[in-house]
């Protein structure tokens, strides 16, 4: 299976503020209701960016000046609560390629990388700066160095983490695992036929 | 060397090391259900493939279910359409389906150990975070997203990173009145929500040895509101007492065999945790969240957090979810009142929660203006609650006695909150919107807690609702 290698990511930015933002914020369960996960992005934070009337609700992703940002700037633990996968796939359907926060939950991050979204980790004081930039500047290019975990924006590099099994996996074009685990199945197989419990 | 129950029970696992130094690790158990699943099939059927073990793939439908309703179709097509197609999959890829007509459906998280699927020294996962509940048993337990699903349907295996451990050891008694659900907000409060990250939470001590089964599953359900993916408890003879006899238990020798392999997956003595944490049980109180996480929760006798008073660091995130829960600062928690109280979910809808609550609230009625609803965690539990009387006593005291399903933990069939409606509830999640109204408001807390704002008609304490006093 050959799937993109992703090792860089330029575009514009937008500062979605905040720490230990939910997968139910980021797309709220009612809009779970689907057996696709097709249309999903037109719900990304729904019900923080629209009044009941669905009239828009003073928001980031509202303001006409961050359209068409492709990197998402938040806070700590982006992403914790539900596994659903509806959240990082509303992310990319929206438009996102990539997150840039201080931390992230756990499954959400898995779930992210297997779609291809690198999910880089930087300090507090490096993505107020870069808000701060985007702020000033909304046209202003944020490039994300995936294989350096580097982000460079108006002249200026930071540092930025990214744990090295999904670093490995984004630039090496493997972040999809089906392939993989595919090709481990007689492996699977020896190490299935040692635990009783899967012939109950 | 001495092991943990994670390091044996992943050991016993590994299939082998994927090139980015992940492990590809053996799922012995899968659990699905209607929400996160039907994509996982699209895909399955995209890529040509088929379900590796279908016999270790067991379905069941919660989220979507009206539980006023069991007559088809459902009122909103869009459920109907996901039953449908949860029914179509299981019947194309010969998988076991607790449907609602074989009176063993209920929450995927309720029905996998009351038909003994969860057992000791297994893997499970499931499109589902509180997957971390079925630890209570021994299990390494996953909850995962739709991808992963699919590689588990396609390969019974999934690609992981190891977890570090950290063991958190709850010592002495817990005082009358205090529950497994004030244990686990307690330690989210005390460690935080995001704490976990990284770590299998190995859950442990005198207050864990003499929990029941259910009450080490209400810890384990809540482990990813803690941060941690993973969390459990070593099983011992309560373990094996609980699955004995249940439909997918092993039987006759097969038995015997299955109890000292499933003892010998228990932590050795001596092992090494990376992280160690103890905690007190005399000095957990009835626990109850003010805010928008289930981190922001404090005891029940404790005001509401001034943000004037707070470090930097957390003065914004108070001063957002004080703004959203339309609380006061510095104001008691005790007294807010409420408008709807809520038992049941994955973490609180057991048989031993009714049973608590009944032996309380007989002979007492729900406030004026409170809508009060009561909703079983499973057809089983439903109708052990009939036998024993339990739901004519939550019936007579003003509850709503519902059919079986996730219900109004979070909105995905009409169980919902409606405008700035402030719920007692026994779930796991207070987060905005989380009980189907974008202004609705959640406040966590046992069981017992949601009966004593029931019947009060205000958050209070349940020891001085109930009578309860301190054991001698």
């Amino acid at each position: 299976m050959s799937l993109e290698k992703i090792t860089r990511i330029a575009g514009r930015a937008v500062p979605v503020p905040g720490n230990d933002i939910d997968t139910d914020r980021i797309i709220p369960a009612r809009f779970m209701k689907c057996v696709t996960f097709d249309g999903l992005g037109e719900y990304l934070f729904y019900d923080v960016r629209k009044n009941a009337d669905g009239s828009d609700r003073k928001h980031p992703l509202n303001d006409p000046r961050f359209r068409g940002a492709t990197i998402l700037l938040s806070g700590a633990n982006f992403g914790c609560g539900s596994s659903r996968e509806h959240a990082p796939q509303a992310i990319q359907k929206y438009g996102f390629k990539a997150i840039v926060a201080e931390s992230y939950a756990e499954i959400f991050f898995g779930n992210c990388t297997t779609l291809g979204i690198p999910c880089l980790s930087a300090s507090r004081a490096d993505i107020q700066q870069i808000a701060a930039a985007v702020e000033a500047d909304p046209r202003i290019e944020v490039m994300l160095d995936i294989a350096a975990c580097e982000i460079r924006f108006g002249g200026r590099s930071i540092k930025a983490t990214l744990r090295e099994s999904a670093r490995e996996a984004l630039v090496n074009g493997r972040w999809d695992a089906i392939g993989d685990l595919l090709e481990g199945a007689e492996d699977a197989k020896r190490v299935a036929s040692g635990l009783p419990y899967l012939a109950y | 060397m001495p092991k943990s129950l994670f390091q044996k029970v992943w050991e016993a696992h590994t299939v082998r090391t994927l090139p980015n130094g992940q492990t590809q690790l053996l799922i012995g158990t899968h659990l699905i259900h209607e929400v996160t699943s039907p994509q996982a099939f699209g895909m399955l059927r995209d890529l040509g493939l088929r379900v590796r073990m279908p016999h270790r793939t067991f379905a069941t439908v919660d989220h979507i279910v009206p539980t006023d309703q069991v007559a088809e179709p459902y009122a909103d097509p869009l459920a109907d359409a996901m039953i449908r197609e949860l029914r179509r999959n299981c019947r194309e890829f010969g998988l076991t389906f607790f449907d609602r007509s074989t009176g063993r459906q209920g929450i995927v998280h309720v029905v996998g150990p009351e038909q003994g699927i969860t057992q000791p020294g297994t893997t499970i996962a499931c499109g589902d975070s509180h997957t971390s509940t079925h630890g209570a048993f021994g299990a390494i337990a996953f909850g995962i997203g739709t991808t992963q699903i699919r590689d588990v349907l396609a390969t019974q295996t999934m690609a992981l990173g190891r977890l570090k451990v950290r063991r958190i050891d709850v010592t002495g008694r817990l005082t009358a009145g205090v529950y497994a659900k004030d244990v686990i907000l307690h330690i989210i409060r005390t460690l935080g929500v995001n704490g976990g990250t990284g770590y299998a939470y190995e859950y442990g001590g005198e207050v864990f040895d003499r929990f029941s089964m259910e009450e080490r599953m209400t810890v384990c359900n809540m482990s990813i509101e803690g941060g941690a993916r993973v969390g459990y408890v070593n099983p011992d003879e309560k373990t094996f007492a609980y699955l004995e006899g249940r439909p997918h238990a092993p039987k006759g020798e097969a038995w015997a065999a299955a109890v000292a392999r499933w003892r010998g997956f228990a932590s050795d003595p001596g092992c090494t945790y990376d992280d160690v944490v103890t905690l007190r049980g005399e000095e957990i109180p009835p626990t109850v969240t003010w805010g928008i996480n289930p981190g922001q929760g404090i005891a029940i006798g404790e005001s509401i957090p001034d943000p004037s008073k707070a470090v930097a660091d957390e003065k914004a995130s108070i001063e957002e979810a004080l703004a959203y829960m339309k609380l006061q600062p510095g104001k008691p928690i005790r007294g807010t009142r409420i408008d709807v109280a809520f038992v049941g979910s994955c973490t609180n809808g057991r048989l031993s929660d009714f049973q608590e609550v009944a032996r309380y609230l007989k002979g007492r009625r729900v406030a004026p203006g409170v809508r009060a609803i009561a909703v079983p965690g499973s057809q089983i539990v439903g109708s052990l609650c009939a036998s024993l009387g339990i739901d004519k006593v939550f019936r007579e005291a003003g509850f709503e006695w519902r059919e079986a399903g996730c219900s109004m933990c979070l909105a995905m069939n009409p169980d919902k909150l409606v405008g700035d409606q402030l719920c007692a509830s026994s779930s796991n999640r207070n987060f905005k919107g989380r009980q189907g109204s974008p202004t609705g408001r959640t406040l966590l807390m046992s069981p017992l807690m949601v009966a004593a704002a029931a019947v009060t008609g205000s958050v209070a304490d349940a020891r001085e609702v109930f009578g309860i006093k301190p054991v001698a």
